[in-house]
């Protein structure tokens, strides 16, 4: 710790505390780390540009994820809600007539973070265990009326027919995946800075003590309800983006973008990388979904073995995922 | 010194709350003057701290009025009661357990001064709020734990920034419950020391079982027994009042009812 | 009988008995997540380890059928001690999302499992001889086997309320979900009383699984298919209520019979959307405690 061992000299070391404490928003060189990353693995794998377009988005919907789980402390079992609307809006878009994909990703997620609005209204009266329920009854319906409402959604079988125009009218969506790649990393890129300054914001740092205790922020005149609701639907917002991305780059939209499966399965990837702390989104996601795209040729049944398993292990162990694991070792 | 005209910082009226047959504020007329250091005894039971919960907004109250530097807050939420100036600390600490002290701290300063509501500038950029906190950490003598994460520090410590963390809200009233409770008796002294510093223009009201930091912070105290005020007065009228030692059944009025 | 009489009786008499079936998987998962806090969303797993069970026994073994049912409850309430003492004691008043996790864990576990073990194929089940075909009550007949479901499931219902009034056990369940503490101070043994309360519940569940075995299909992903109607039921019902979730069954097994028939374009996008509604009004469920 930083007044640990120093002569205490009063104003010197205080001014050292604070300086410290106000600097934390700066970025660490070590943040470049997954951005080079990304641009390596785009001239370094060129035939797993589909894959990792994937995984870009589905990094955004963590990062998502992330913000009410993680830093507000809402558990929900029902993000892929917000992904699903914003996957829609934008495939629905695209398959009736106008694929322009910026507007559309514009609109998908504005929709998605009405839907998180107007659910959060809803679901973030109560706390703990109606809240979980609520959160789940909210994406199911939607996975239901997604369903039913085939003549629009395809119902079943997904959405076909998705034609998304090229971006800016000059990057055509090519077969390899280049473009959507590109796309999909700005985005992220975008996306992911927004987070950053909510998370080191005073209403980012006030999340995390409604997270750490409720009763304390009410005591200090907090509007608990009021922030809640607003990180609800930012990170709504942004899990629409994140559904739009994997649409647009996918031309398809099916009914899995709502499911139980994908709002279980992005705790998982934010379990495994470290919850609360942005970068866990961007080491659980890849290491998740490479895993899933080797296994799934094995056996698709051991899969959801071994990472069951993994989920007991982990609770079992300690959470903190890999990054907690870091930070331990680094001790 | 408070003159008849002069309207007390803190005031219930009348104030009511049962739960089903069970009367937790029996009809309460209390009065907090400026500057008071003022004491709410009363046995386990007697409804302290339920009138703590009415004071803050934390419950709500069936009838009766409660006000504050004069003006009527029985209706208003919580928060709007603290940005008036009402400040409380908790039977049992109820800090940010993870978050350093500074932190803890500069969350209450951050709400006062309404810079929590910026969703986009880092906190840093706020440098101000970071340096009073600071300031009051040091002031308290707490300068030395600023990044240590709260639950790794002494229980006695951890008190303290309770107290720190009400005073970030720069209150008019202070309402202390139990700020002793749970510390062990080395650390007790810290504590005290701390509430008799307070600076003089906050009232605080003090919630306690323990008799010798109730006489000895004290200028006036109030019995609570089973949702009502029993007897009020200064400490040497208390401590001889007949009714007082009723209450406290064969437990000497000096000296310690800690269990 | 008129058509309209008859088709709201048919879907009365249906909701009833998936009710039945319903309440008797969630009861138990209603009392312990009131009791212990812990959010148990591998509920459904018991469910369907009961199912396994009496299909396997029946129709490998040539289990007769109360014979089969006994031992899916027994199995089942056995299971579910083994994984109290092993995994959820550690986590009772913890963090949610480590329950949350850790259940989720064991479903896809069950899943795998589930695969492993009995195949992909969902699991018939053939009520015996003396159960099936109609029953001719006069002014209608019903089938057999959902009459039984009926009768078995009110039969179990009354014994299980009655066992919590009038016993000593169920004295001390109702305590511990009322206040923990309280219960503890005064004497009550909580940790043992938590595996029992939690042997009962799930083996209740096995036995609901078992019993509507033919209207849950019994396949490896039922938890996870199932998952959102036992935890409607138990939220509109109240969180620790043994009596809300009864009602709340009934209220969900007969909306969701009515809605499949009537209007089966919509299917249950309408009790989710009055499962929602309900939750509005009443954020604790309709007899949770406020």
């Amino acid at each position: 710790m930083a007044t640990e061992g120093l002569v205490r000299t009063g104003i010197s070391a205080g001014q050292e505390a604070i300086g410290a404490f106000a600097r934390r928003h700066r970025h660490h060189p070590l943040e470049a780390l997954p951005w080079a990353a990304a641009v390596a693995a785009f001239a370094v794998f060129p035939s797993y540009l589909p894959l990792g377009s994937q995984i870009l988005a589905t990094i955004l919907f963590a990062l998502s994820a992330d913000l009410v789980l993680g830093y507000a402390g809402i558990v929900t079992l029902g993000h892929a809600a917000f992904f699903g609307t914003g996957a829609y809006t934008a495939g629905i878009l695209a398959a009736n007539g106008w694929g322009e994909p910026i507007t559309g990703l514009l609109a998908a997620t504005a929709v998605a973070a009405l839907v998180g609005l107007l659910s959060g209204f809803v679901v973030l009266r109560t706390t703990g265990l109606a809240l979980l329920m609520q959160t789940l009854v909210v994406a199911t319906l939607l996975h239901e009326a997604a369903n039913k409402a085939s003549f629009i959604t395809g119902g079943d079988d997904g959405l076909q027919g998705m034609d998304v125009w090229p971006i800016f009218g000059l990057f055509r969506f090519d077969l390899f995946g280049r473009t959507a790649y590109v796309y999909c990393l700005v985005v992220l890129f975008l996306g992911w800075w927004v987070a950053r300054r909510v998370v080191h914001s005073p209403f980012g740092r006030s999340l995390t003590g409604i997270r750490e205790n409720v009763l304390r922020m009410h005591a200090i005149g907090a509007p608990v309800v009021r922030r809640r609701l607003v990180i609800y639907t930012i990170s709504a917002a942004l899990a629409g983006t994140s559904g739009a991305l994997i649409a647009q780059t996918t031309q398809f939209v099916g009914l899995g973008t709502l499911s139980l499966d994908r709002s279980g399965g992005v705790l998982i990837m934010l379990i495994i990388g470290g919850v609360g702390r942005i970068y866990g989104a961007f080491i659980g996601v890849p290491l998740y979904m490479i895993a899933q795209d080797r296994f799934s040729e094995i056996q698709p049944v051991y899969w959801y073995f071994w990472i069951g398993l993994l989920m007991v292990l982990v609770v079992r162990f300690g959470r903190g995922g890999v990054l907690g694991l870091f930070d331990r070792l680094r001790r | 010194m408070s003159s008849a005209l002069e309207e007390p910082a803190l005031e219930t009226r009348a104030l009511c709350k049962s739960f089903g047959a069970l009367r937790v504020a029996d009809s309460i007329d209390f009065r907090l003057e400026r500057g008071a250091r003022h004491a709410l005894i009363g046995p386990n039971g007697a409804g302290k701290t339920s009138f703590v919960n009415l004071v803050t907004g934390a419950l709500r109250a069936d009838a009766g009025a409660i006000l504050f530097d004069g003006a009527e807050v029985t209706n208003l939420p919580q928060s709007a009661r603290v940005k008036r100036g009402l400040a409380r600390t908790f039977q049992v600490t109820a800090l940010f357990r993870r978050l350093t002290a500074l932190e803890n701290v500069t969350l209450a300063i951050a709400e006062r001064e309404a810079v929590a509501d910026d969703f986009m500038w880092p906190a840093g950029r706020h440098r101000h709020v970071i340096e009073e906190a600071f300031a009051l950490l040091e002031a308290l003598d707490l300068g030395e734990d600023a990044l240590r994460p709260v639950n790794t520090l002494a229980y006695g410590r951890q008190r303290l920034i309770e107290i720190a963390v009400a005073l970030g809200l720069a209150p008019k009233v202070l309402l202390l419950d139990e700020p002793a409770a749970g510390v062990p008796s080395s650390e007790t002294g810290l504590v005290i020391g701390v509430v008799e510093r307070l600076p003089p223009d906050i009232a605080v009201l003090i919630i306690d079982h323990d008799m010798d930091l109730v006489f000895r912070l004290a200028r006036r105290i109030t019995v609570m027994v089973e949702g009502r005020i029993l007897v009020e007065g200064p400490p040497e009228a208390i401590a001889k009042d007949p009714q007082v030692r009723q209450v406290y059944l064969g437990e000497r009025a000096q000296g310690s009812t800690r269990r | 009988m008129s058509d309209t009489f008859s088709a709201v009786v048919s879907i009365g008499f249906h909701g009833i008995a998936f009710a039945m079936v319903l309440y008797l998987i969630s009861v138990g998962l209603s009392v312990t997540m009131g009791m212990m806090g812990f959010v148990n969303l591998a509920h459904g797993v018991f469910a369907m380890l009961g199912g396994y069970v009496l299909t396997s026994l029946m129709n490998r073994l040539g289990v007769p059928f109360a014979l089969a049912l006994a031992g899916a409850a027994v199995a089942t309430a056995v299971a579910s001690v083994l994984i109290e003492r092993l995994l959820y004691r550690r986590l009772y008043g913890g963090d949610e999302l480590d329950q949350v996790l850790l259940t989720m864990g064991l479903i896809f576990m069950s899943v795998a499992g589930a695969t492993y073990f009995w195949g992909p194929v969902q699991q018939p089940m053939f009520p015996p001889r003396w159960l099936s075909g109609q029953i001719d009550f006069g002014f209608r007949s019903f089938p057999g086997y959902r009459s039984f479901l009926i009768l078995c499931g009110a039969a179990l219902v009354t014994v299980l309320w009655l066992g919590l009034e009038r016993t000593s056990f169920g004295v001390q369940i109702r305590a511990a979900v009322d206040n923990l503490r309280m219960a503890q101070s005064v004497g009550i043994n909580t940790s043992r009383l938590f595996t029992l309360t939690f042997a009962l519940g799930s083996g209740l569940a096995g036995l609901g699984g078992a019993l509507g075995a033919d209207l849950l299909a019994i396949n490896p992903s039922y938890a996870l298919d199932n998952l959102v109607y036992f935890l409607i039921v138990v939220a509109v019902g109240g969180l620790g209520s043994i009596r809300g979730p009864f009602f709340a069954a009934l209220l969900l097994g007969i909306a969701d019979t009515g809605f499949k028939y009537l209007l089966p374009e919509l299917g249950a996008f309408f009790i989710y959307a009055l499962t929602m509604a309900i939750l509005l009004w009443r954020p604790r469920g309709l007899f949770g405690r406020v």
